[in-house]
């Protein structure tokens, strides 16, 4: 009860804090378009083959806009020692790291549901035809990657090369759930049953549940040290 | 003590090594349809077994150093995955050599060299992070932690790929090398294991010796710098 109480409360005041300063959103929205700009010039946007590469397309997008959000998830508590008060809070590690994750969480997911209307006028895609289903990959997909990513950012919070170190540690160990998570949305574009694919959901919702495990029992480590 | 027993495995991994090379290139018997190339699979499969036991001693110091905060683990921990590295590296590097002539193609996405280029990309990581972080306890905090999550992804993404690759199946795979070995292949492939691992033992124990003195060296240079 204690966990997630502590866990409501660091995720309001992490969105709290996003919603009056627009740091991080506006910049990641802009990256976002910006990659969607720079496909357009790898391929043509116009070709048949799009459609079946167009789960991978989308997900590069979201990871790279993700990095932003998550490299500033711990690094903005540096600032006047914010984060010596949050560990010497009576709230332990797991409502902190799982508060900011939700956070991150539902400020990528804004991100997401943003893009994806601009991904299918740009590149002729038909995203709604599985919609329920999508909205539950792009959830799964993305508490998996924040959950690992916002552990990471507070593992590499006072490292140099922080902006670099994070992307490097992260994508190789998410690499499953961007596997299932790309498998799945393609199957949805093209507008194909899903019940084929149920075996990338269980993939997805199993590495979730590994992932927010670990991440729980190592965030004290991390924290405290 | 921990000097005379890797001069003593250096020594037998170097004799071995002589003997791996007569094995390989003039005692077991030509492959049939591969030819000559087919020789680099004694010296290609090996060093990937080697590669996977350094992550799993990794794994295992990595978790005993978060348990007991002994630094002797976190000394085992950074040798296992550099000397680790250096032998998914070759493994990547000869990977290449035999399958040009035998597939056509130097690389392909298929599930076992994705997972080993993962597993070589989350070593690099791991030193490149060891390299950014001063705090020789943070450090260790943080390499141990790092390791844990990378041991668990690996194992999924070797998992994941298997079924990623069975939907959409590469021709270049049909008949692996393990289908019907000729008996004298077997000897020379496992002792060439066994001459891997010795060397991997070798190195291992110099790279230990190695991070204990720099760390006493480091913890030195600070109480001097306390006392002054």
């Amino acid at each position: 009860m204690d966990v997630l109480r502590g866990t409501f409360i660091i995720a309001f005041k992490d969105l709290r804090v996003e919603l009056r300063s627009k740091e991080v959103i506006n910049a990641a929205l802009s990256f976002a378009l910006v990659i969607l700009l720079l496909f357009s010039f790898a391929f043509d946007p116009s070709a048949e083959e799009t459609r079946e590469i167009s789960g991978g397309l989308l997900w590069l997008v979201f990871i790279f806009a993700g990095i932003l959000v998550l490299n500033r998830s711990f690094a903005r508590e540096t600032v006047n020692d914010c984060l010596d008060g949050l560990v010497a809070s009576p709230l332990s590690g797991a409502p902190i790291l799982l508060g900011k994750a939700v956070s991150n969480t539902v400020l990528l997911l804004v991100l997401e549901l943003v893009t994806l209307p601009i991904f299918g006028i740009f590149y002729n895609v038909r995203w709604t035809v599985g919609l329920g289903w999508l909205l539950l990959v792009l959830l799964l997909g993305t508490w998996g990657l924040t959950v690992v990513g916002t552990l990471f950012s507070a593992l590499t919070v006072n490292v140099s090369l922080r902006e670099a170190m994070l992307p490097l540690l992260v994508f190789p160990i998410t690499l499953p759930i961007l596997m299932a998570a790309v498998q799945l949305t393609t199957t949805l574009f093209s507008g194909e049953p899903i019940a084929p694919d149920m075996v990338w959901l269980r993939v997805l919702i199993g590495c979730d549940i590994i992932f927010t495990v670990l991440a729980g029992a190592l965030v004290e480590s991390v924290l405290v040290g | 003590m921990k000097n005379r027993s890797s001069a003593i495995l250096a020594a037998a991994s170097g004799v071995m090594l002589v003997i791996t090379l007569y094995l390989t290139f003039l005692w077991v018997p030509m492959e049939r349809t591969m030819g000559v190339v087919q020789r680099i699979f004694y010296f290609h499969v090996p060093p990937f077994f080697v590669a996977g036991a350094a992550i799993l001693a990794g794994l295992v110091a990595s978790i005993r150093f978060l348990i007991t905060r002994d630094y002797r683990f976190d000394d085992l921990a950074v040798s296992a995955i550099e000397v680790g590295w250096v032998f998914d590296s070759i493994n990547l590097v000869m990977g290449p050599f035999w399958a040009r002539p035998v597939w056509g193609i130097w690389w392909t996405w298929d599930a076992r060299l994705t997972s080993a280029f993962v597993l070589w990309l989350m070593f690099a990581g791991y030193l490149i992070l060891r390299r950014a972080v001063d705090d020789p306890s943070a450090r260790a905090v943080m390499c141990s932690v790092v390791v844990i999550f990378q041991a668990v992804g690996g194992v999924i993404v070797y998992m994941a790929n298997r079924w990623w690759r069975t939907q959409h199946p590469q021709p270049v795979m049909g008949g692996g090398q393990g289908s019907g070995l000729d008996p004298r292949m077997w000897y020379v492939f496992l002792f060439s294991l066994a001459t891997m691992l010795v060397l991997f033992g070798a190195l291992l124990q110099t790279r230990r010796r190695l991070e204990r003195l720099r760390r006493e060296i480091d913890g030195l240079r600070r109480t001097v710098h306390s006392e002054a």
